[in-house]
């Protein structure tokens, strides 16, 4: 059976320009119902009907997982990338209707946590949103690090500070400021579970730090969506449904399998969530692995690959779809 | 109209029995002549008017005795509801499924109000009619999970999801198949099926696990599985074996049709949406040999299951003492023929 998730016709109820590169926007059903009750850190899967391509972008609900009557995501927009923020940024406005899907949580609280540490790096910050808005409500113990670039691109500081208070720390890049992550990481109680989100080099080097500190990696735990990287183009051969296709510059593999209507299952559309795993037949040249889904044993043996988010160069790549 | 609801016991004189239209509707589980382990999972959508999938938390009419039977057996040991100090909240996910499902199935016997966090609930079969804060535990007369399951026919495990396992943290297993919530709480998946026999072999548990972590809000699965009880015990529980286990020596050929019953479990699993843990209610339906054998196709078929059952299964679901028995009874009502495909009856 197939494991994608039930989709939810919205419409854009308010488009909120949150700083120079931030936007957030703000979903309600179109029938007017409440949206389904969610987890914090949970996601959403957003599709862009951008004339001849359809883009699915997963971002972070982070309104309160209390008020089902909407849900806001915040998208930081990205010059450089395969568009998706852009067209958030320039074409989505309120009374769009748009189709997202159920929430999914790949990122979730551990309950039995004494204490939830935090740390979030730019827009890293979403998932945190909600988090702290359930524990809050539920007399939960937290505390947020927040690394941002200035001041002004501190995406909801003002307001975590107002809600939260002391248990909100920002560090400013700009002033210098930088986590003591090792005096953080030493001089927690037990019990305490830690959470990251953000670019790939601060989750690695938190990571890193709390496994040499001797944290159980059952209490650190990490959010990484990897946009899909723009490449070079490719030609693919799908074995099973016997078609080839060509891999634009822009799209992702995903994408282009199911522009030629292959439909493989999926839930995170970056990498993380191992439902698209596609098992290679045959290739000959490299490929481009940036899921965190795979082994590094199995990124080297050539025979799987997460279409999601992985590309390859070379002459030939047969997949079994 | 509404469901008419039986007085009946599960214990001491067994006065369980099954209204003629409950019999069509029972979930037989065979849709072949031959029975194999397989991960059978299938969406669990709404099925046939008539069936026990007609809804999909089924009440039927056992409800009320079958509360009663529950309750009877908490009194004697409370062990039997626990749920672990982070299961809270899955608690009150669940309190709002079963209360959801049992007021949108049967309007005429439940009804769910809701101002806010200000939520009423009348259950019209047990007399309930209570107003109560949501997500606020000291409104009710127990904890959320308790409190619910104890107007909700079938057993419950909560499972909390972590680490890419999922951990049997919180229950109520009162009608059970010879397992121990109080044994297995706190366990994780490979933990408590450690003693199912030839499945681990097959990879069956890792891909069903695989499948779990995956089910999705608005997407629930389920499966069916089954034993066979002699007497119409629900509570076929580990620390109450002394008072079940001997009745398995007690088949006699003149007994049948009346001591043995098939066991079929519903077994479903729901995405939680505030904890993100799985709950996974099995809910037990049984029916005697007589009132099964009614249906010719299923007489045939649970004939040919039972007969070439690999022997280690008949082991494990603790068949060996009277299967003998059983196969020469249910093999005077196999002529031989054909039974046509499927789960139901002709």
């Amino acid at each position: 059976m197939s494991t994608g998730t039930t989709k939810l016709d919205v419409v854009v109820s308010d488009v909120v320009p949150v700083n120079e590169l931030v936007t957030r926007f703000h979903f309600r059903r179109r029938d007017g119902e409440l949206l389904p009750t969610f987890s914090g850190g949970a996601h959403v899967v957003v599709e862009m009907r951008d004339g001849e391509r359809t883009r699915l972008n997963p971002y972070s609900l982070m309104g309160s997982p209390l008020d089902t009557r909407e849900y806001t995501i915040s998208v930081r927009r990205d010059d450089v990338g395969r568009g998706g923020s852009l067209f958030m940024h320039r074409s989505v406005k309120p009374g769009l209707e748009m189709v997202i899907s159920y929430p999914v949580n790949l990122f979730s609280l551990d309950l039995r946590a004494k204490k939830h540490l935090m740390l979030a790096g730019g827009i890293g910050i979403t998932p945190f949103m909600a988090q702290t808005a359930q524990l809050a409500g539920e007399g939960g113990n937290f505390e947020l690090h927040y690394t941002c670039r200035t001041a002004s691109l501190g995406t909801y500081a003002d307001v975590l500070r107002e809600r939260y208070d002391r248990r909100i720390r920002l560090y400013h890049d700009d002033r210098e400021e930088r986590i003591d992550l090792d005096r953080l990481l030493s001089t927690q109680p037990l019990g305490t579970h830690l959470y990251v989100c953000g670019p790939a080099g601060m989750i690695n080097w938190v990571r890193d730090r709390a496994a040499s500190l001797g944290w159980p990696s059952e209490a650190v735990h990490f959010e990484h969506f990897a946009a899909p990287q723009p490449g070079l183009p490719f030609d693919v051969t799908l074995a099973v449904s016997g078609k080839t296709i060509r891999v634009g510059e822009q799209q992702s593999l995903l994408e282009a399998i199911e522009a030629a209507g292959v439909d493989p299952p999926y839930l995170c559309r970056g990498g993380v969530c191992g439902q698209c795993e596609t098992n290679v037949i045959s290739h000959d040249g490299k490929f481009i692995h940036n899921d965190h889904w795979l082994s590094e044993e199995e990124h080297r043996s050539g025979k799987k690959i997460m279409p999601c988010v992985s590309r390859f160069e070379g002459k030939s790549l047969v997949l079994e779809r | 109209m509404g469901i008419t609801f039986r007085k009946e016991t599960f214990r001491d004189d067994f006065t369980f029995k099954n209204s003629p239209e409950h019999i069509s509707r029972f979930p037989f589980p065979f849709h072949e002549d031959a029975y194999m382990y397989a991960v059978n999972i299938e969406p669990h959508v709404v099925g046939p008017k008539g069936s026990v999938l007609e809804n999909l938390i089924d009440v039927d009419e056992h409800y009320v005795a079958e509360m009663q039977d529950r309750a009877l057996v908490l009194a004697e040991d409370p062990l039997r509801c626990q749920s672990l100090p982070h299961m809270t909240l899955a608690g009150w996910d669940l309190l709002e499924l079963l209360m959801e499902q049992q007021a949108l199935g049967y309007p005429e016997h439940f009804t769910l109000t809701r101002d806010g966090d200000r939520w009423r609930w009348i259950n019209r079969p047990l007399g309930i009619d209570d107003t109560f804060t949501f997500g606020d535990t000291s409104t009710l007369p127990y904890g959320p999970m308790e409190y619910i399951t104890r107007q909700s026919q079938g057993d419950f495990c909560i499972l909390d999801q972590r680490d890419g396992n999922l951990w049997m943290d919180a229950g109520m297993v009162t009608t059970q198949a010879d397992w121990s919530l109080d044994f297995d709480i706190g366990m994780n998946f490979f933990e408590w099926h450690a003693p199912v026999p030839l499945a681990h072999e097959k990879g069956i548990f890792t891909r069903a696990l695989k499948f779990l972590t995956n089910i999705q809000q608005g997407k629930p699965a389920r499966r069916l599985n089954w034993t066979m009880t002699i007497n119409p015990r629900l509570d076929t529980s580990p620390e109450n074996y002394h008072k079940w286990g001997p009745d398995r020596t007690t088949v006699t050929p003149e007994n049948v049709g009346d001591k043995v019953h098939l066991r079929v479990e519903l077994q479903s699993f729901w995405r939680l949406p505030r904890s993100n843990g799985i709950v996974f209610p099995i809910r037990c339906y049984l029916i005697k040999m007589d009132e099964l054998v009614t249906q010719p196709k299923w007489a045939r078929r649970l004939h040919r299951v039972i007969r070439d059952l690999p022997e280690e299964l008949a082991t494990y679901k603790g068949l060996t003492r009277f299967r003998p028995t059983l196969v020469e009874w249910l093999s005077k009502l196999d002529d031989g023929s054909v039974t046509s495909p499927g789960f139901g009856p002709d």
